[in-house]
C-alpha cells in the first residue's frame, strides 16, 4: 500500500507537535510495511531517511504559475489581493499564500506519484490533500493534530483558517482526531459527522532512566540545591505560559528554595519577561529559547516537575516526552492527553493555586514524585507509533475496502 | 445444620476536604467540606441513610419478629456512629431498636477504623477500648467477638484479641490460607489456646455483596430461593456459613431497584425452609462448634480485593509515606494533651484514607474507582499530606506554650 502524505513542517525544522508527530508517524508506517512519500511545501535540509521525501517547490515553475490564476481553489481577485499582501510581508510572501501555492504544486505530484491513500496533516496542508485527492480519484484522511480554537484558546479565531479546516475535513474520505477532546471539537464546532472521525492518539518514544544518565542541566541543578519546574512549549496563549508564571509566583512565595525554566519561544514571549518582572521572580526563572533533541531530554531529565498548563491542547505529546524521561506531569484538564494519563496530576489551567499546591506537593513529598515517576513512565509507555500506525493502517484499509484475515 | 452467620460492617469515615497547602496554618477544619461532591461527609451520612440504614434496619427489624430464628450481627466504627450523632440521630435510634430484640449482636473494633494494630499496639488497644466504650454508652452492650479494619488479620492480631478476652475473632476466608479447608467450620488461631475463628464464606458473601446485580453471571438473576439451596447443599459438609459484608450493600452498592431488599426479604424464610438450616449470631457459633482445625497466619489477610492482603492500604509509597507519617507523630500528639488535636489526628487514621491513595489501577481498579471520593489517588493524597502538616504544626505551637 502506497501513502502519499502532505506535511508541512519536519524535525528538525518544526516548532511544535504537528511535525514531530507526522513524521513519527511517517516512520512507523513504513515500518510496518506502508511505502510513504512525504510532501513538504518547501526544500529543507534533512536528513535522508527509510522513505522517500518530495518538496513541493521543486515542481517545474511553469506549470504551477500558469495553474495558479486559473485555479478554482483562490478566485483570482483574492489573489491579486494577496499579492498586493505580499509586498508587505516580512519574506515577500504570507501564511496563506504559502498555503495555496502548495495546493497548487500538489497536482503534479499526484501525477507523478500515484497512490492508494492521500493523507494531510492539519488545514496547511489540506489544499493539497484535496487536490491530490481530486487528481488521483484516491481517498483523502484529514488528520487534525490542532483546530484554530484550540490555537487561539477559544477567542478571535481566524475565519479564513476555520473555512480551510472546514472544507479541508468535509473533503476527506475520513478525519483523524488526536484525541476525544480534538473529535468533540470537530463535531461540535466545524459540524463534521461524528462517525466520520477515528481518535489516534499521539504517542512517545521510550528513554534511559534520568537517574542514569549524566547531564550538565542536572549537573547544574544539584549544584544549586534547588528543585526544579519545567514548562515546554510555544509562548503563545495557547500554552499558557502566564499561568506557569503565576503559579509559579505562588510557589515561590512558599518556597525559595525552586527554580523554574521555560523551554520555547513564541509571541508572547515580550509580555512573559514583563510579567516575570511584575511579578519579581525574573531571578528564580530560566529561559532557555526553543530546544530541541539532546538539549530537551536534558531538560527533561533534570526537572523534578512538568507543567503544561495550556488553555487548549489537542493532545500534548511533550507530556508522554516528561514521562518517558521519568519526570511526572501536572497537566490541564483542558488536554487530550489527560484523557489517557491517570498517572498524572491535573488542574484546570486557570486555577493557578490549585497548580501552585501541585508543584510544592510534588517537590515536598518524594514519594508523590517516585510513585508518579514508576506508574507515569510504564502508562506513557504504552502509547508508541507503532500502535498509532497500526490504527492508521486499519483506516487505510476500511478506506479501500480491504479487511486483513489476522489484524 | 448448617447455622448461618451474618454479619454486617457499618462504616463511613470523615473524608479530608480538598486542603491545599494555603490551607495549612489557617484552617483546622478538615473534615467540613460543604459542597455537592462525594467529599460532603454531612451528605454522605443523609443519603446512606436514606438509601441504606434506615430501610433496611426497618426490614431487618421486620425480619427478626416475623421469624424467631432469624439473628444477624453488626459492627459500627466509632467514627459512624459520631456522624450519626451528628447528622442522623434516627439511625441511633434504629440500630437501638434492633438491639433491644436481643437476636442482634455487636462487634468490637478500632474506634477509628483504623491500621492502629500495624502501627502501634498501644494505640490500637486505645481505640478498642474507646469503641467499647461507645458501643456500652448507646446500646448498653458489651462486644465479646473482634473483628479488625477490613478483616485484617493475622496470628498476632488473635493472640492479642484472646489476651484482652474476647471470645472470637473474624477473618477472610482466603484459598491461599484454606488451602483444602473448607470456611465452613470454626478454627482455633495458630498459637491460641481459647479463641474461636470465624471464616467468611467469601463465595456466598460476595454472591450478594458484589455480583447481585452483575448481568454477565451466569447465576444472574440471583434469587432467595437459589441462595437458600446453596446454602442449603452444605447439609452434612459444612457447619457454619459465614456471611460477611458491608452493610451497604443493601440499597447504596446495591441499588433498591437490583430487588436488592425484596432478596433480602425473602431470604430467611427461604433458609428456614430447610428444617436443619438456622441463624446464629458470632458468639452463638462460637458457643455452639468446636474448633475443627488450626488455622496458621503469620502474614496479613483482609477481606479487600483479589490479592486479599495489605495492598489496598498499602502497597505504593504515598500510602507508605502518608502512615508511617501519621503514626510517628503520635507521642507528640498525645503530649499536647489537646483532646481536639488527637481527635483530628485519629481522624486521619481511618484506613480509608490509604484505600483512596491506591494506584492498583489495573486489576481492582473499578472497585477503587467506585469508591474514590477523589479524582485521583494523588490528590487523595496531597490533601491529606497537607492536613497532616497542618497537624504537625499544630503540635509544634502546642507544645511551645507548654
Amino acid at each position: 500500500m502506497k501513502v502519499l502524505m502532505f506535511g508541512w513542517e519536519f524535525p528538525p525544522h518544526n516548532s511544535g507537535g504537528l511535525g514531530v508527530a507526522s513524521a513519527k508517524l511517517a516512520y512507523a508506517l513504513t515500518a510496518e510495511g506502508i511505502e510513504v512519500v512525504f510532501v513538504l511545501p518547501r526544500r529543507i535540509g534533512i536528513e535522508k531517511g527509510p522513505f522517500k521525501i518530495l518538496f513541493a517547490d521543486e515542481t517545474p515553475v511553469t506549470f504551477y504559475e500558469a495553474q495558479a490564476l486559473s485555479s478554482g481553489y483562490v478566485s483570482s481577485e483574492q489573489y491579486k489581493e494577496r499579492r498586493a499582501l505580499l509586498r508587505d510581508a516580512q519574506y515577500g510572501i504570507t501564511l496563506f499564500d504559502e498555503v495555496m501555492r502548495y495546493a497548487i504544486r500538489a497536482k503534479s505530484i499526484a501525477k507523478l506519484e500515484r497512490c492508494d491513500v492521500v493523507h494531510a496533516h492539519d488545514w496547511l496542508s489540506f489544499g493539497a490533500g484535496i487536490t491530490a485527492k481530486r487528481v488521483s480519484k484516491r481517498p483523502l484522511v484529514a488528520h487534525m493534530h490542532a483546530t484554530e480554537f484550540d490555537r487561539t484558546g477559544g477567542s478571535n479565531i481566524n475565519e479564513e483558517v476555520y473555512m480551510r479546516e472546514k472544507k479541508g475535513m468535509e473533503s476527506a474520505d475520513r478525519v483523524v482526531a488526536v484525541s476525544s477532546l480534538t473529535k468533540r471539537m470537530i463535531v461540535d464546532r466545524y459540524g463534521i459527522a461524528e462517525d466520520a472521525v477515528d481518535v489516534v492518539y499521539n504517542a512517545a518514544d521510550t528513554h534511559a532512566d534520568r537517574h542514569e544518565t549524566p547531564d550538565p542541566v542536572l549537573q547544574f541543578k544539584n549544584a544549586t540545591g534547588k528543585k526544579m519546574v519545567l514548562f515546554v512549549g510555544r509562548f503563545t496563549l495557547q500554552k499558557g505560559p502566564d499561568y506557569f508564571l503565576r503559579a509559579a509566583d505562588l510557589v515561590l512565595k512558599h518556597d525559595k528554595n525552586v527554580f523554574f525554566v521555560m523551554a520555547g519561544s513564541g509571541d508572547m514571549e515580550p509580555q512573559i519577561i514583563r510579567l516575570a518582572a511584575e511579578l519579581g521572580i525574573s531571578g528564580s526563572l530560566f529561559f532557555s529559547g526553543f530546544v530541541r533533541g539532546e538539549e530537551l531530554c536534558s531538560l527533561y531529565r533534570a526537572a523534578d516537575v512538568f507543567v503544561m498548563p495550556s488553555v487548549s491542547e489537542p493532545f500534548g505529546i511533550t507530556t508522554l516526552e516528561s514521562l518517558s524521561h521519568g519526570t511526572p506531569v501536572i497537566i490541564s484538564k483542558q488536554s487530550g492527553v489527560s484523557e489517557v494519563l491517570n498517572h498524572a496530576l491535573k488542574v484546570d489551567f486557570w486555577d493557578v493555586e490549585e497548580t501552585a499546591n501541585k508543584i510544592i506537593s510534588v517537590l515536598r513529598h518524594k514519594s508523590l514524585q517516585d510513585t508518579l515517576e514508576e506508574h507515569g513512565r510504564r502508562e506513557a509507555a504504552k502509547y508508541t507509533w507503532r500502535d498509532a500506525a497500526a490504527k492508521i493502517i486499519g483506516i487505510y484499509e476500511r478506506l479501500l475496502g480491504r479487511h486483513r484475515l489476522f489484524y | 445444620m448448617p447455622s448461618v452467620c451474618f454479619y454486617f460492617q457499618v462504616h463511613q469515615p470523615f473524608r479530608v476536604k480538598r486542603y491545599r497547602i494555603f490551607d495549612i496554618g489557617q484552617d483546622h477544619e478538615y473534615f467540613n467540606d460543604c459542597g455537592n461532591g462525594n467529599l460532603n461527609n454531612r451528605r454522605i451520612i443523609e443519603k446512606v441513610a436514606r438509601k441504606c440504614y434506615l430501610p433496611t434496619n426497618a426490614l431487618i427489624f421486620d425480619l427478626l419478629r416475623e421469624h424467631p430464628e432469624f439473628k444477624v450481627s453488626f459492627s459500627l466504627s466509632g467514627v459512624v456512629l459520631d456522624q450519626f450523632e451528628q447528622c442522623a440521630p434516627e439511625v441511633i435510634a434504629s440500630f437501638q431498636k434492633l438491639i433491644s430484640t436481643g437476636r442482634v449482636e455487636l462487634l468490637s473494633e478500632t474506634y477509628y477504623h483504623s491500621l492502629a494494630f500495624l502501627y502501634s499496639r498501644d494505640e490500637f488497644e486505645e481505640q478498642v477500648s474507646a469503641h467499647r466504650l461507645k458501643v456500652k454508652k448507646l446500646f448498653a452492650f458489651t462486644p465479646r467477638v473482634f473483628r479488625n479494619t477490613e478483616l485484617i488479620y493475622n496470628n498476632d492480631l488473635a493472640k492479642m484479641a484472646e489476651e484482652m478476652g474476647y471470645v472470637g475473632i473474624l477473618a477472610e476466608g482466603a484459598d491461599h490460607i484454606l488451602g483444602w479447608r473448607s470456611p465452613n467450620f470454626m478454627y482455633r488461631p495458630a498459637g491460641c489456646s481459647k479463641i474461636k475463628l470465624l471464616l467468611k464464606n467469601y463465595r456466598l458473601s460476595d454472591d450478594i455483596a458484589f455480583r447481585f446485580s452483575e448481568r454477565s453471571w451466569r447465576d444472574f438473576p440471583l434469587t432467595a430461593d437459589k441462595f437458600a439451596q446453596w446454602i442449603s447443599s452444605h447439609n452434612g459438609n459444612g457447619e457454619l456459613i459465614n456471611l460477611f459484608m458491608d452493610y451497604e450493600t443493601f440499597g447504596e452498592h446495591q441499588w433498591e431497584d437490583t430487588g436488592i431488599f425484596n432478596f433480602l426479604r425473602a431470604l430467611p424464610g427461604e433458609i428456614l425452609k430447610h428444617p436443619d438450616n438456622d441463624f446464629v449470631t458470632p458468639s452463638e457459633a462460637i458457643a455452639r462448634y468446636d474448633a475443627r482445625d488450626v488455622i496458621d497466619i503469620p502474614n496479613f489477610v483482609s477481606w479487600a480485593d483479589v490479592e486479599r492482603d495489605l495492598s489496598a492500604w498499602l502497597s505504593n509509597s504515598i500510602q507508605h509515606d502518608a502512615a508511617h507519617t501519621l503514626y510517628s507523630l503520635r507521642e507528640r500528639v498525645l503530649d499536647t494533651k489537646d483532646a481536639l488535636l488527637i481527635e483530628n489526628w485519629r481522624r486521619l487514621q481511618t484506613s480509608d484514607h490509604f484505600y483512596y491513595m491506591c494506584t492498583k489501577w489495573f486489576a481492582d481498579g473499578d472497585v477503587h474507582k467506585y469508591f474514590n471520593p477523589y479524582e485521583s489517588p494523588y490528590d487523595a493524597f496531597i490533601s491529606f499530606m497537607n492536613a497532616l502538616h497542618d497537624v504537625q504544626l499544630r503540635i509544634g505551637l502546642k507544645n511551645k506554650k507548654i
